[in-house]
């Protein structure tokens, strides 16, 4: 689903990922672990276009992202086709990101009725149906500033949801939530990995890589230090740098 | 306001506990000696005012509601109105271009908004109710060819109230298009990069949830800006634009009661600026929703408020 080879990005002269080898199955769950910094998330990023790369390339399900080859050239792709690729790779935000001026209903409503012409009685019915499957049903009428951060991050994974993605990204989702609300948005998401849903997921949370993932990548600097297992990685890593992260996170 | 609850407890020398004592609030004896001599003083102004002849408040009275006024007034309020949608429209436009990655297009914003708020808005209503003198006529073709499609003499075409439509609405793009840009970069990142993500473009994004969150930052300069506005147009009366301080100031040049149509004038401009708040707090309210400081509309509270009992009171 997700196949990157050597992507390379740099911000200014710092450049923060240095070949980076990845390939996601369909229906995979890939954890990427590492220290703040390491460049999982600019990465994360680079998969749906939010960041350009500068070199290597990307392909979600086949299909280059943010570009089209043309002969020995690749041409960057106008927005307008960019925003047609992004339909179907939903991402969910540290900081949640909901649009604040609209209900947690209305925020799943949003794209499905702008963006793929859905009629409001489908779409409303849909997201109803979606704030249900992640326990919000009761809540569809509040805006996000009525809600706990642990709530306003499921209705943001609802809103991903809303657009049928392919795959979803994950950018350290519960980072910014208390230590009690973590465990509603980790279930949410232990139900989609058991759905069969491709996703890609930056965490700290080293349990829920444990049992969840199927592929554990440990970045740092820039580089894959080591990925595979996540039992192999997690529990008997072979990298030095990756035993002195875990002593620490653990 | 917290009067001491009297025959509370008179004070009987040490025969009440400590913990029984009643407080009395300190006296401001300061605040009142000035309260008085600022009301004296207020009290005074107003009788030289009301038992001066050269008011003449008949006068007032008799162009308070006189067909000049009221045409004048018709005049100030489209002008008003019709310059803060030009401002609106035209600020959005040049705030977007501001913000553009063009850099064509973000330097002539840039030129724009730095060419009409650096001039005097008089300088700027001069100019245009005198355009003819720079162009007698204005056409409209394809610059540098022969091309024309239309042409007529600009005295025909520039009128003195489109002069001064022209003058303010051109000034206001400059300055709305700075509140609107300030609104939109207020706006987190992250909102964009979460629209972008479920697929929505650029326009659709700015449309849907970039402007109506920077609304919030943007309605109260705006309708400090239509205040200013409805007053400014007391200046389009240096080149006749037939607004109320025009035609005032007609009606003076010919019987030269100058103080009671200033004061027929200033009432005038007064009742309206009140009225601009209302819309003002409806769209504060509107633009407001889900967040914290959206609160009821102020007549809203005003009739939630009970007489509250204070509870244990004489108990």
């Amino acid at each position: 689903m997700v196949v990157a080879k050597g992507v390379t990005k740099r911000f200014g002269k710092l450049e923060v990922l240095k070949g980076i080898d990845l390939t996601v199955g369909r229906g995979e769950v890939c954890c990427l672990l590492g220290p703040s910094g390491s460049g999982k998330s600019t990465f994360l990023r680079c998969v749906n276009h939010l960041e350009r790369l500068d070199g290597g390339s990307l392909t979600v399900d086949g299909e280059r992202v943010g570009y089209r080859r043309r002969g020995d050239a690749l041409h960057e792709l106008p927005e307008r086709e960019i925003a047609l690729q992004r339909r179907d790779i939903g991402m969910v935000f540290q900081r949640f990101n909901l649009f604040p001026h609209m209900t947690a209903l209305e925020n799943v409503m949003e794209a499905p009725v702008r963006v793929r012409r859905e009629s409001r009685a489908t779409a409303r019915e849909r997201a109803g149906k979606l704030l249900d499957r992640v326990g919000l049903g009761d809540r569809a009428g509040h805006y996000p500033a009525q809600l706990s951060g642990g709530q306003q991050q499921r209705v943001a994974i609802a809103r991903a949801l809303a657009m049928e993605p392919k795959l979803m990204l994950f950018d350290e989702p519960t980072s910014a939530l208390d230590p009690e609300l973590v465990g509603d948005v980790l279930d949410v998401m232990r139900s989609l990995a058991a759905d069969g849903m491709t996703m890609v997921v930056v965490t700290h949370e080293i349990g829920f890589a444990r049992e969840v993932a199927d592929t554990a990548v440990f970045m740092d600097e820039g580089v894959v230090v080591e990925a595979g297992d996540p039992r192999e990685v997690l529990d008997r890593p072979v990298q030095e740098r990756t035993r002195a992260f875990l002593s620490k996170v653990l | 306001m917290k009067a001491p609850a009297p025959a509370l407890a008179a004070p009987q020398a040490q025969a009440v506990p400590d913990e029984d004592l009643h407080t009395v609030p300190v006296r401001h004896w300061g605040r009142w000696a000035t309260a008085a001599v600022v009301l004296v003083l207020g009290a005074g102004t107003l009788w030289s005012l009301a038992k001066n002849p050269n008011l003449d408040w008949a006068t007032v009275g008799e162009y308070l509601f006189h067909e000049t006024v009221f045409s004048g007034l018709v005049t100030t309020l489209w002008l008003t109105a019709a310059a803060m949608v030009i401002g609106l429209v035209g600020g959005t436009a040049v705030a977007v271009m501001r913000l553009s990655s063009n850099p064509v297009l973000s330097l002539l914003a840039g030129l724009f908004i730095w060419f009409f708020r650096s001039t005097p808005i008089l300088v700027q209503i001069i100019f245009w109710g005198f355009l003819g003198a720079l162009y007698q006529e204005l056409a409209i073709g394809i610059p540098f060819t022969d091309v024309t499609f239309f042409a007529a003499p600009t005295s025909e075409l520039i009128t003195p109230t489109i002069a001064a439509l022209l003058a303010l609405g051109l000034n206001e793009v400059a300055y709305a298009a700075e509140i609107i840009r300030g609104g939109i970069q207020s706006i987190d990142p992250g909102q964009a990069e979460a629209a972008h993500s479920l697929g929505m473009r650029p326009g659709l994004t700015l449309r849907r949830v970039v402007l109506p969150q920077a609304m919030r930052v943007i309605v109260p300069p705006m309708g400090n800006e239509t205040v200013t506005m409805l007053k400014t147009t007391a200046l389009v009366s240096v080149i006749a634009g037939h607004d109320l301080m025009s035609n005032i100031q007609d009606v003076y040049a010919q019987n030269y009661k100058v103080i009671p149509l200033l004061v027929v004038a200033a009432l005038w401009y007064l009742l309206l600026v009140s009225l601009l708040s209302i819309p003002q707090g409806w769209l504060e309210r509107r633009y407001g929703r889900g967040t914290s400081s959206a609160s009821a509309s102020p007549l809203r509270r005003l009739l939630a408020v009970r007489p509250r009992t204070r509870k244990g009171a004489g108990a």
